[in-house]
């Protein structure tokens, strides 16, 4: 039972992370139908932020740096890298994500000379916790919680603001948003801001926990949210939340069994699993070109 | 008339609970002209659509030259849902891809036009083409077809010289005033060696001389080609100058059929369009 | 028509070997001059060339979007490397794995027949096919899945693909055959360049003969409308696995190259990231163009190999400013291929390719008999 608990706490915890930030492809998917292959990345800036400003400055004033920072950079990467290709093929969206992925990596090579930075311990959640007799950070524990507060806080604001209103109206149908006189690109500037406000709020927790940062370390996390969004039906944001968690149980299970070696193994073979039985996920709508 | 061309028994098509096409009953001989008709919505293009293989149909079969091509039977969910006629009479599942069909003979052109568009109307036909190679990878890409490809290349410039395009093979497609690209469309279809041609709205968006042009094409290429023609058209003057026989939809069903003549003077066939005889 | 084709293999036949000769003298000069870049910079530039006009091969001239390259590389350099790893060293090689199960080397077992010199190439020229075909194997039974799903998802599922088979290979218990996590080393590789250009160049003219042949052509029709060529006659399932298949082994081929290339291959190095560059090649060149890929290959390789070198030293920074500094090559690199992607859609070539240029717009009747 200890052990099976051991387990599940970090798969909780991990499909936490997960989550929030599949919940950034998602949104972005949903929205502009672009699998945004830089947002592991900013993730992994956010971490990176935080190093170098806890080293400036109490970590109580660097935590919220961190967070506009990143907000920052998710609405530049925006702006420069995608609102220009508003009109181009799908395909050159896609490409000029894995662009600004490439750049921001080489960027933070090159800031970082490539080494391995501990991450800043952040006092309170970095503390140990004995839960049912599982020795565990307090972050474990937070994670999932954290996550559902955030959660609902978001499917607050996509249901009750007017801001919200639009992007439903938008994912559901750009062009005839726009029409109806729907300022897209705010929607779409809302969307990433909120997308990496989650991803910075996911790597003060993802790296409480690994506790290095390196310039490729978000490149799996990232691949495994963006796993977990397509589980769950990319688009969909319930979706996103119960992928996310799926796929952080499942491979922490795994890791307990010993074969850790096929986490990420798992992770893909998963997601192909689903994708050919049924292609748009769990929760996903059906699209299909009409003749 | 000679031999049974195409024949649609009892075809209905259910989209969830939407019935698009309600038990449709068709029949084409070799060398007609047939119009399918009715106001927008009525399932002409679905019809199109579950014979060309796009759609499988709920219920029902087609036959084409004498053969049963496709059939299905409602399955799944489908099974409580189906709201159509005839259920339980079909018990095969037959539901060939497009491009099987289209080898047996049968070719299309489509509402909207599609056409390669990075292509040129040479290579547009030319690939048509391509179902009738009987060479394999390995051998096309070592040139050892080269007969075939040439005799390929010779019908393209035959069937550009007949519609009348062969001024503009080496344009892009898309490059190509609207008119011109229909009949590249149809060029193409050609191309790929039919028995049974169906042409959907050929002539939306055309004029009144660009469509009299289009009348006599038809049947010019009918004639030449041995073709049977099944086409879907809003162009009354077209369908009734052209077509031997016209069968009528209205949301989803057969609301009449027979000769020109006798779909002008019908009175539900009237009631249906409620004067809105052309919207095209 | 019929010339036409003749000329094609025999231009490209002839261009192979013009560049053969200019590798022999380009080496030469890099052996007078003391420029080891240069070498680097052409034999990797020649081996990416390949593995980019394969992934274009399925990206844009059949409008597949996969990630997979990496994997089939993968497949393909470890194919060649524990296929032709002399029995002698494999003790030393598989040290942590008594030598490993595979025991004996295909170059070697040609050199027993025809001689060391003859039967050493012709071994590891038959290797390289073993390893198009291994990775066209994988190819297909990756493809029977995966070839339904649509744009993204195709893209993430290929992706996925790739990273599997990157852990299998690393697994522990297939380790007597892949050497685990370890590298794998000291397997025979060309000195030269001119190998190099010979069979990357009979490759790629392989391709150009698919890509215009009338499997080719319906390639290009699968991309530009899916649902019109499927009308036309033109099986999507069967086309779009012969792309998928065929730019898979010659992905293998390349993978084995590459090997040759590093002179030592472990399964880490091949990452999504390896796959994302080919694919910043195949833009910056031009999506459907083969001669916008070798191009823009070598540009690729000599650019982050070779002429932004003095970024990364900090010796070269004017006065007190510390902007230059290893990575910052990579960084100026990155910027550009940001602006190629952004402001320079087309790439180099669009869609066009090298012969199309030196051709003055030509009479309609050339154009015919040209058949583009």
């Amino acid at each position: 039972m200890v052990q099976f608990l051991s387990a599940l706490l970090p798969g909780i915890s991990v499909g936490g992370q997960y989550a929030l930030i599949a919940l950034g492809y998602t949104m972005v998917y949903g929205i502009l139908r672009l699998i945004n292959f830089a947002h592991g990345d900013i993730f992994t800036v956010a971490g990176f932020i935080m190093f170098y400003a806890v080293t400036a400055m109490p970590v109580q004033l660097a935590i919220p740096l961190t967070i506009v920072l990143t907000v920052l950079l998710g609405f530049t990467v925006e702006r420069l890298a995608y609102k220009p290709l508003r009109s181009a093929p799908r395909m050159s969206v896609m490409i000029s994500a894995i662009g600004v992925s490439y750049l921001l990596q080489n960027l933070m090579w090159y800031i970082t000379g490539g080494q391995p930075q501990q991450y800043p311990v952040i006092p309170w959640i970095s503390d140990s916790i004995s839960v049912f007799g599982v020795e565990t950070k307090r972050v474990t524990v937070i994670t999932p919680i954290l996550t559902i507060v955030l959660i609902l806080a978001l499917v607050t604001l996509i249901k009750k603001t007017r801001i919200g209103m639009a992007m439903r109206a938008a994912s559901r149908d750009f062009e005839t948003a726009r029409l109806m006189g729907i300022k897209i690109n705010s929607v779409i500037s809302m969307t990433f801001v909120i997308g990496s406000f989650l991803a910075a709020v996911g790597s003060f927790l993802f790296f409480s926990n690994y506790s290095t940062v390196s310039p490729t370390v978000g490149t799996m996390p990232g691949l495994k949210a963006f796993v977990a969004a397509v589980f769950g039906g990319i688009g969909s944001i319930p979706g996103a939340v119960v992928g996310g968690f799926i796929i952080g149980i499942c491979e922490n299970i795994i890791r307990g069994l010993g074969y850790s070696t096929f986490s990420d193994a798992f992770t893909f073979a998963l997601l192909i699993l689903v994708l050919c039985v049924k292609p748009t996920g769990l929760f996903g709508e059906k699209l299909e070109e009409k003749v | 008339m000679s031999e049974n061309m195409l024949k649609i028994e009892n075809a209905t098509m259910q989209f969830g609970g939407v019935v698009a096409v309600d038990n449709l009953n068709l029949e084409i001989n070799e060398g007609e002209i047939v119009a399918l008709i009715g106001p927008n919505g009525a399932g002409k293009t679905t019809a199109f659509n579950v014979v060309t293989g796009v759609y499988q149909p709920t219920n029902g079969a087609v036959w084409f030259r004498g053969e049963k091509i496709v059939e299905n039977h409602p399955q799944g969910k489908m099974k409580k849902l189906y709201k159509g006629q005839h259920a339980g009479e079909y018990t095969q599942v037959l539901a060939p891809t497009p491009d099987k069909i289209t080898k047996l003979g049968m070719a299309r052109t489509f509402q909207n036009i599609r056409l390669w568009k990075s292509q040129t109307v040479f290579d547009n036909v030319l690939i048509a083409k391509h179902c009738r190679v009987s060479h394999n990878v390995f051998s096309a890409t070592f040139r050892l077809n080269r007969k075939e490809e040439a005799e390929q290349r010779a019908d393209v410039e035959r069937l550009l010289e007949v519609v009348g395009l062969t001024d503009v093979k080496d344009e892009l497609a898309t490059s190509l005033p609207y008119g011109k690209q229909r009949r590249l469309e149809i060029a193409r279809a050609l191309a790929s060696e039919p028995r049974l041609l169906l042409l959907d709205e050929p002539a939306a968006g055309m004029n009144p001389q660009e469509t009299d042009e289009l009348t006599a094409f038809i049947g010019k290429i009918r004639d030449q080609f041995h073709l049977t023609v099944f086409l879907i058209e809003h162009h009354m003057d077209l369908v009734m100058d052209i077509s031997d026989r016209i069968y009528v939809l209205d949301f989803g069903k057969l609301i009449a059929e027979g000769t020109p003549a006798e779909i002008q003077n019908n009175k539900r066939v009237i009631d249906a369009y409620l004067g809105v005889t052309e919207d095209a | 028509m019929d010339k036409k084709s003749n000329k094609t293999i025999f231009w490209g036949l002839v261009v192979i070997a013009a560049m053969a000769v200019l590798s022999l003298g380009a080496e030469g000069i890099a052996d007078a001059t003391g420029q080891t870049l240069l070498m680097t910079v052409l034999k990797k530039g020649t081996v990416y060339a390949l593995l980019v006009v394969s992934m274009n091969l399925l990206n844009g001239f059949t409008g597949l979007f996969s990630l997979g390259q990496a994997g089939f590389m993968l497949i393909g350099a470890y194919t060649y490397a524990i296929l032709t790893i002399p029995v002698a060293k494999r003790a030393g090689v598989y040290q942590y794995y008594d030598g490993g199960i595979v025991q004996f080397s295909i170059p070697e077992a040609f050199s027993g027949l025809l001689g060391d010199l003859v039967g050493g190439v012709i071994g590891m020229v038959v290797t390289l096919l073993i390893c198009g075909l291994l990775a066209a194997l994988f190819g297909w039974l990756i493809g029977l899945p995966v070839l339904r799903l649509k744009s993204d998802y195709l893209a993430i599922a290929t992706l996925g693909f790739a990273e599997i088979i990157r852990t299998f290979i690393q697994y522990e218990s297939f380790a007597p055959l892949t050497n685990g996590s370890n590298t794998l080393r000291q397997y025979p590789t060309f000195k030269h360049l001119y190998p190099y250009v010979i069979i990357v160049g009979i490759c790629i003219l392989c391709i150009v003969l698919l890509v215009n042949s009338t499997y080719g052509r319906a390639f290009k029709a699968v991309r530009d409308d899916e649902i019109a060529a499927e009308a036309m006659g033109i099986n999507l399932a069967k086309h779009k696995m012969l792309s998928f298949v065929i730019s898979s082994f010659f992905a293998g081929v390349g993978g084995g190259l590459l090997a040759m290339y590093m002179s030592s291959v472990q399964a880490k190095g091949f990452t999504v990231a390896m796959t994302y560059e080919i694919l910043l090649m195949v833009v910056i060149g031009g999506i459907g163009s083969i001669s916008g890929s070798i191009i823009a290959s070598y540009l690729f390789i000599g650019c982050s190999e070779w002429w932004l070198r003095f970024l990364d030293d900090p010796g070269n920074n004017p006065g007190g400013i510390k902007l230059l500094a290893p990575g910052f090559r990579m960084v100026v690199f990155s910027t550009f291929i940001m602006i190629v992607v952004l402001f320079f859609r087309k790439g180099i070539m669009g869609e066009k390719e090298f012969p199309d240029l030196l051709r003055r717009r030509p009479k309609k009747s050339e154009k015919e008999a040209a058949g583009k």
